[in-house]
């Protein structure tokens, strides 16, 4: 393996843009080698961001260094970009299953099976996950595998992105970066303070105003259909907007390190949260 | 705009080569005017320039104001396409239309590109 290891750092050096980053950053996941795998898999994703195995191999790593609410990103991307993918299917069910959703990890379970019927691995954790087959432990459903069907354990809670108490808590409080207001800039929930700690939900909110109706406006002249969100960059942080409603505007704001691509998942889901909240309040 | 108009051309070039892309333009950030284009037929350059120069006006406030600094790169998704958008620090917008399905790192990077030679 050591060989093998320097052979693809080598062919790696050589053309950054190959894929061997794929089977590198495995064998070192499987090497133990946490570190150095995260930074090959991170810098393949940088350059193959719609790559689904990329995503796939980052996952793996995250979740044997524990980083569950990052690993489900990850292969919640992969299936957005391959729905069939295998792998994210397995890596999914191995979070549900871990957090002892047993329905779901079976869902996702079947439906990896149905993409890949031959998958031995596959047919083993799904009856393992049914709860009627021996010998599951060896099925490795997701990262490394052997634990991840016999002891469900509950996680903490800030791995588990799709609650929907926690983005309401974010809609009522500050701070969670989330902000949600009506077609006049009116804040209808949320707050948002700025690095310093100061409470800047006002001032964000007037400058908002009208940005719905803006977007709107602009992709109809387009004829792009209807505006799905407002990702933009900048110098200490990333914002990304969606329209939750027809005229409301939600406003997901974080700092630099997490990347673009995860905060249009973050804020998709706050959207739908936002979506039944309104409908709730309505 | 610190760069002469030839440049122009080449910036857009960058842009508009890659698969997916409908169009692009470089757009006075504070007017809305539109400086240089090359759009397919059919895109109204003069009023989506206005719109997205409206756009940048409000976010780039909502930024500093949400304290995460000046505006890099955005990106309006839609159903059926997109709307790019990098800012110069000379004031100008660098915009590029975009179908579905097109490599949106890739056009980031064409735009960041362009910018530089536009200054």
């Amino acid at each position: 393996m050591a060989d093998e290891i320097k052979t693809l750092s080598s062919q790696l050096a050589q053309d950054p843009d190959s894929l061997v980053f794929l089977r590198l950053g495995e064998l070192l996941r499987q090497k133990g080698q946490l570190d150095t795998a995260h930074r090959v898999a991170l810098t393949g994703l940088e350059r193959h961001p719609h790559l689904p195995d990329a995503h796939d191999l980052y996952a793996r790593i995250l979740a044997d260094k524990h980083d569950y609410e990052r690993a489900f990103d990850e292969w919640d991307m992969a299936l957005r970009i391959a729905p069939d993918h295998v792998g994210a299917l397995k890596g999914l069910a191995f979070l549900y299953f871990k957090v002892g959703d047993v329905q779901q990890a079976a869902a996702h379970l079947e439906a990896a099976q149905r993409a890949a019927p031959d998958d031995p691995g596959v047919a083993q954790a799904l009856a393992m996950a049914r709860g009627d087959g021996p010998g599951a432990t060896e099925a490795g459903v997701g990262a490394s595998g052997t634990e991840a069907l016999t002891a469900p354990e509950p996680i903490a809670p800030a791995a588990q992105p799709l609650e929907e108490a926690r983005v309401f808590a974010g809609l009522e409080g500050a701070q969670e970066g989330l902000l949600l207001l009506d077609a006049s800039g009116r804040v209808l929930g949320g707050a948002l303070k700025d690095p310093s700690g100061r409470n800047v939900t006002e001032a964000v909110a007037a400058y908002l105003a009208g940005v719905s109706q803006e977007a709107a406006r602009t992709v109809k002249l387009l004829s792009l259909g209807k505006w799905t969100g407002l990702a933009a960059e900048g110098d200490f942080g990333h914002v990304h907007l969606a329209p939750p409603t027809g005229e409301a505007l939600l406003l997901v704001v974080r700092d630099r390190a997490v990347p673009m691509g995860r905060l249009a998942i973050i804020a998709q889901r706050a959207a739908l949260a936002a979506r039944r909240w309104l409908e709730a309040h309505a | 705009m610190t760069a002469p108009a030839a440049a122009y051309g080449k910036a857009l070039d960058l842009i508009t080569r890659v698969r997916g892309v409908r169009g692009a333009m470089l757009v006075s950030a504070e007017d809305g005017i539109v400086v240089a284009e090359q759009l397919m037929e059919g895109i109204k350059g003069p009023a989506v320039a206005a719109l997205a120069a409206s756009l940048a006006t409000r976010l780039r406030r909502a930024m500093e104001a949400a304290g995460v600094g000046a505006s890099l790169f955005w990106h309006l998704q839609a159903e059926h396409g997109a709307l790019l958008v990098v800012p110069t620090p000379a004031g100008t917008l660098v915009v590029a239309v975009a179908e579905p399905d097109v490599n949106v790192g890739l056009v980031r990077l064409e735009l960041l590109r362009a910018a530089e030679v536009v200054g």
